[in-house]
């Protein structure tokens, strides 16, 4: 569980986080979502501990980041698996040396140990037999699926995905997100994901914050944001010709 | 301000790199990846340069040499001095900029651009001295290579010089002999490895501060060899004063 307390961010003059308080809960896909530029990236990039928050806590597990020592915020980062939006696989190594690099980094493993739980996660992520190919030989989907392998072949306990549908086809979209619930709920892994993608917030919005110009607007469930009548967050929703058309079809009771 | 920045900046990224360090069985294989790409990738175009910018110095020396009073060797002692005290070095140096320094550029300003770099840093990796680190150390064997292009320019110089028909051997190897200073190849070597330093970390600076896209990393690269190639010559102006003046 992370639990954000009055989460302040700022670069320069302009304040981006004005005062966010949130919790992530485990074992649950946690999304934020908003339009650009509402902060959602600095929110992700701060409890990355990338960004340095001006004021305010955030907890892991109850415990504040802040009263970490340098070793514990280490360790912490070790618990953390990450998918960047463009996948950011090292490109100078395999698919097999990229999902093996936390462990090489972390664990004293054996080598034939860690690349059994390679091959694990590899098949986890329906990529069996692709641990020799470079990334750049392999299609975008296949990539974020390798960064999703690489994200939680050290277990986590958070997950933090960023935009992790960007410049994917609708159905290769829906394999991802699927994929990242499944692996939520089978490792009890707490979530946290920033998209702006509708489609996947009706896939796997657990649980939604919307953010809007550095301000928690709303916060609620996948079913809860189809019904809730708050402005904001109603014009983010309904923004897309197929949303509209569905508002419309549940207005008329179709 | 800009400039005092950038300065305080790097010294800032040195101490990082020095700072926590990488799991020593991973931080070896990448030291002898860099000391591959590094110093074995730039082995061919040094020989290649040294031997025929040695052989042009000997050519050139020879043909300005009109003056019967001056002995034939010194076509020899000449190539001699300038391959070893400046060629070598310097020259070398700063083509290694253009070829190992654009290099160091733009492969880490990939992976700033790529988010490979806060990859590592979410990693909880130092990324200064996963990436810095092993290419400072592979540059420690920057000397071979300069010793490889000294060598090279003066048979290249022999070459010239004897089949060209301006010395013969024997006066070719008495001009080499002829009052060799120790020193001066301590000084260049000296010189090298400050020069390996400079190489390795002022093109390590541009990749890894450097913000945008593709286009900016061609930039950064281009940036990078035009000041790397500014703190070579300055440093070897310094050094020079120091040691020989």
């Amino acid at each position: 569980m992370i639990q954000v307390k009055n989460l302040h961010k700022g670069f320069n003059e302009q304040e981006v986080l004005k005062g966010i308080n949130y919790t992530f809960e485990r074992g649950k896909t946690n999304l934020i979502i908003g339009q650009s530029g509402s902060g959602k990236s600095v929110f992700l990039k701060c409890m990355l501990g990338l960004f340095k928050a001006d004021k305010g806590t955030i907890e892991y597990d109850g415990k504040p980041y802040s009263s970490f020592s340098d070793e514990e915020q280490r360790e912490l980062r070790t618990e953390m698996g990450m998918l960047f939006q463009g996948g950011a696989l090292f490109d100078s190594m395999t698919v097999e040396e990229n999902v093996m690099f936390p462990l090489t980094m972390f664990t004293k493993q054996r080598k034939s140990e860690m690349l059994k739980r390679v091959h694990e996660v590899l098949e986890r992520v329906n990529l069996e037999g692709t641990g020799n190919k470079m990334p750049s030989e392999i299609s975008g989907g296949m990539q974020k699926r390798v960064a999703i392998a690489r994200a939680i072949v050290n277990k986590p306990k958070y997950l933090f995905c960023d935009e992790p549908n960007s410049g994917l086809d609708p159905q290769t979209a829906t394999v991802i997100d699927n994929l990242i619930m499944e692996l939520t709920h089978e490792n009890d892994i707490t979530t946290v994901l920033i998209t702006h993608d509708m489609n996947s917030v009706l896939e796997i919005g657990e649980r939604i914050a919307f953010l809007k110009e550095g301000v928690l607007a709303w916060k609620g469930t996948k079913d809860e944001i189809f019904k809730t009548e708050d402005e904001a967050v109603t014009e983010f929703v309904y923004s897309s010709n197929l949303f509209q058309k569905v508002r419309k079809a549940q207005q008329q009771g179709m | 301000m800009t400039y005092l920045h950038s300065i305080g900046e790097y010294f800032l990224m040195l101490k990082g790199v020095f700072g926590r360090m990488t799991k020593g069985s991973v931080l070896k294989n990448l030291i002898f990846k860099e000391i591959n790409e590094l110093i074995m990738g730039s082995l061919g175009i040094v020989s290649f340069l040294s031997f025929f910018i040695g052989a042009v110095i000997a050519i050139q020396t020879a043909l300005n040499l009109n003056n019967p009073l001056i002995p034939k060797s010194l076509v020899a002692f000449a190539a001699r001095q300038s391959i070893i005290l400046e060629f070598a070095p310097t020259f070398i140096s700063i083509i290694m900029a253009g070829k190992v320094g654009s290099f160091i550029t733009s492969s880490i300003g990939s992976m700033r651009v790529t988010e490979q770099i806060d990859a590592l840093e979410v990693m909880g990796i130092n990324s200064k001295n996963y990436l810095i680190f092993p290419k400072i150390i592979a540059m420690l064997t920057y000397p071979f290579v300069i010793a490889v292009s000294m060598f090279l320019g003066i048979a290249g110089a022999y070459c010239a010089a004897v089949f060209g028909g301006f010395v013969t051997s024997d006066q070719f190897i008495t001009g080499l002999q002829d009052d060799f200073d120790g020193f001066h190849l301590t000084y260049a070597f000296i010189k090298t490895f400050l020069f390996a330093f400079i190489l390795a970390t002022v093109p390590s600076y541009h990749g890894y501060y450097m913000k945008g896209g593709a286009l900016e990393v061609g930039e950064a690269s281009t940036t990078s060899f035009v000041w790397t190639s500014v703190v070579l010559i300055v440093t070897n102006y310094l050094v020079t004063q120091l040691l020989l003046s």
